[in-house]
């Protein structure tokens, strides 16, 4: 470790990071330490072995899909700057931040922390979550406990309450549409101590 | 005149020489005779003082230079993790989650929302998890001016500077030698010493003569690491045919608790020089030392150990029951071989003063070598050690309940957080279990609390 100091100068760009993902400079070092803790053979990488050392990580249900959130298509490895952009999606959203329309949305908005959430259920990326691909996530939630007539009812449900247009897949206007009400800046946030 | 320079030159040389070893001979001899006799001249008190002090000032000097330059940006160190963490239940977070649904939540059902609780759980431990801290060093409020805690400490003072240079060259180059002579003392002595008590025919003399031989060279090791140590609660030391269990943070732990009484060890022989020296410690009295083939076999080890501990003549054998060495903030969890061995179990609470130098030996971090270097060029260590009454199985207990309350005692009194973690975790994958558990309480809210093979009524009433 290091001072403070020393540590955000090992970071390259450190600023640009800060600035577009609004973590405070002891955020970062926080996070960098454990980036370097998380990753255990020095590399300056992680990979989704890295990840999978982390039991409390390994426990939950839908693990193997937040490791794979980290991972664009194709990657193997994820670098500091990757990490932090995908964390920074669950910072609580900025209050006093006025509404700038010229400006691009900052990734943890209402819309941005969605969006993200939408991406974990849409693994192909096609812009819907079709049948299958929520079957895939209600079957890592419940595994073995319900049976799959009882999985694809709950799909089937699902989908019928969500989909306007009636094509049997949930487009992400629908998606944030079912849960307008829900309070997502609370239930999708990750408060840092200081 | 160059001749005469030269032997000028000579004669200083050997007269300095001279005087340093005569001044070596002296510490040496002034430290070893009276830790050969359990006694103290006081010395090691009055340094630990001046060190007090000196590290108190240097903590309110850092303290002022940070108020004075408050641009400077200063992480504060989190003893208990980096986020603040949602206290509720998986029920309670899910029926917030679904409070917005207009349906009844009784009945259960899938909900879109209900996968945000568990990416919030998993990137809250992406960023942070309570197991992995254990496994790190304790992150001090203040500096104890060795500069492998220098954390988040920079340029303050050039006081502050002057006395950390002073420091690095009193611990490497007058505290560091005399360390090691002395450890080297006291290990050749406890193989010497030990070997000739072992040719002495089997009688309490022996007995005598090998406790009284162990006890000595444990403490000019103690010595060796300018180690103090309080006891508290002798009357509860452990007695011959019992167990000794105690928390672990380094292999020092040994060297802590054999001070103060005489123990049979149980490990795994080695080869090198950790087997010249377990070989001629079971010359003197029994110790119980594992072939690493035998350690596979429980069933194997618990009779061993049963056997040792029948003979209520033997010293109490000394246990370990996390199994690896946690960072002295918590005891994780006691693993429960050692007490299903009978006998009476007394627990012994360990707890280091981190303030003169952290002794937690993290193992995938540094070597035993390179460790045992670290502990002798820091400060001092000081240490409490509580004796515990002693206490035994209770009738219907198993051996996990069991070990678990040994466990909290330990915790309660030493002041260490007690975790239900296993120390183990820090090496293997968690067991599938633990998942299976999360899926189970997640399914009972979305199919209620029916059985896997009961039909489901058809909710025809909710379908539009």
């Amino acid at each position: 470790m290091g001072t403070t100091n020393s540590t955000l100068s090992k970071i390259p760009n450190v600023e640009e990071l800060m600035q577009e993902t609004g973590f405070t400079p002891a955020h970062i070092v926080r996070l960098y330490d454990r980036f370097e803790a998380l990753d255990k053979e020095k590399t300056g990488l992680l990979r989704p072995q890295d990840f999978g050392a982390i039991n409390r990580l390994a426990m939950n249900p839908i693990g193997d899909r937040i490791i794979g959130a980290f991972f664009s298509p194709g990657q193997e490895t994820v670098d500091f700057h990757s990490f932090v952009r995908i964390l920074a999606h669950f910072r609580p959203a900025d209050k006093k931040r006025p509404k700038d329309p010229s400006m691009p949305e900052p990734v943890n908005s209402r819309t941005s922390k969605l969006k993200f959430a939408f991406q974990l259920y849409d693994q192909d990326k096609d812009g819907k979550i079709s049948r299958a691909e929520l079957l895939q996530v209600l079957r890592s939630m419940l595994e073995m406990q319900v049976t799959e007539e009882q999985l694809e009812s709950i799909a089937d449900r699902t989908i019928q309450e969500a989909d306007l247009d009636k094509d049997d897949a949930i487009s992400f206007e629908e998606f944030r549409k079912s849960l307008e009400k829900v309070n997502i800046d609370h239930k999708m946030s990750i408060r840092f101590l200081r | 005149m160059t001749d005469l320079c030269e032997v000028g030159m000579d004669d200083l040389w050997s007269v300095t020489t001279l005087l340093l070893q005569v001044w070596f001979s002296v510490m040496i001899g002034l430290i070893m005779i009276p830790a050969m006799f359990g006694l103290s001249l006081g010395v090691t008190s009055v340094y630990i003082q001046i060190l007090v002090k000196i590290l108190e000032w240097s903590t309110l000097r850092i303290q002022r230079g940070h108020r004075d330059r408050p641009t400077l940006p200063v992480p504060a160190p989190l003893p208990n993790g980096l986020i603040q963490r949602e206290g509720g239940s998986m029920e309670h977070e899910m029926g917030e989650l679904r409070r917005y649904r207009t349906q009844s939540i009784s009945r259960g059902e899938f909900a879109l929302s209900d996968s945000f609780y568990f990416y919030r759980k998993g990137l809250e431990s992406i960023v942070d998890d309570q197991v992995t801290q254990r496994f790190s060093s304790e992150e001090l409020v203040s500096w104890n001016l060795l500069t492998r805690t220098n954390h988040n400490f920079h340029y303050i003072s050039l006081r502050l500077t002057v006395i950390w240079g002073l420091g690095v060259i009193i611990r490497y180059c007058v505290l560091f030698p005399l360390r090691i002579t002395l450890a080297i003392i006291g290990l050749s002595w406890l193989v010497i010493g030990t070997s000739l008590v072992g040719f002495l025919p089997n009688r309490r003399v022996k007995n005598w003569l090998s406790e009284l031989v162990h006890l000595m060279c444990y403490r000019i090791c103690a010595r060796g690491l300018s180690a103090t140590i309080q006891y508290h609660n002798k009357n509860n030391k452990p007695q011959k045919g019992g167990i000794c269990v105690a928390n672990h943070t380094s292999p020092i732990d040994i060297v802590i608790l054999a001070n103060d009484g005489c123990y049979a060890m149980v490990g795994q022989s080695h080869s090198g020089l950790m087997g010249v020296i377990q070989r001629s410690m079971v010359r003197s009295c029994p110790h119980v030392w594992f072939e690493r083939s035998e350690m596979r076999d429980r069933h194997a080890v618990t009779s061993r150990l049963r056997a040792h501990v029948a003979a209520k003549s033997n010293l109490p054998i000394l246990i370990f029951p996390e199994g690896t060495c946690i960072n002295n903030t918590s005891v994780m969890m006691f693993k429960k071989g050692s007490f299903e061995i009978g006998g009476t179990i007394y627990p012994v609470a360990i707890k280091y003063d981190p303030r003169f130098g952290d002794a937690f030996w993290n193992s995938a971090k540094y070597n035993m070598v390179s460790y045992l270097l670290r502990m002798m060029t820091s400060w001092a260590i000081v240490v409490n050690v509580w004796y515990l009454p002693p206490m035994t199985r209770q009738e219907g207990e198993d051996a996990t309940k069991f070990a678990n309350r040994v466990k909290s005692a330990i915790a309660h009194q030493g002041g260490l957080l007690d975790m239900a973690w296993d120390g183990s975790l820090k090496r293997d994958k968690v067991k599938e279990e633990f998942k299976e558990h999360q899926q189970k309480m997640y399914s009972s809210m979305v199919v209620g609390k029916k059985a896997r093979t009961s039909q489901e009524p058809h909710t025809e009433s909710t379908k539009r």
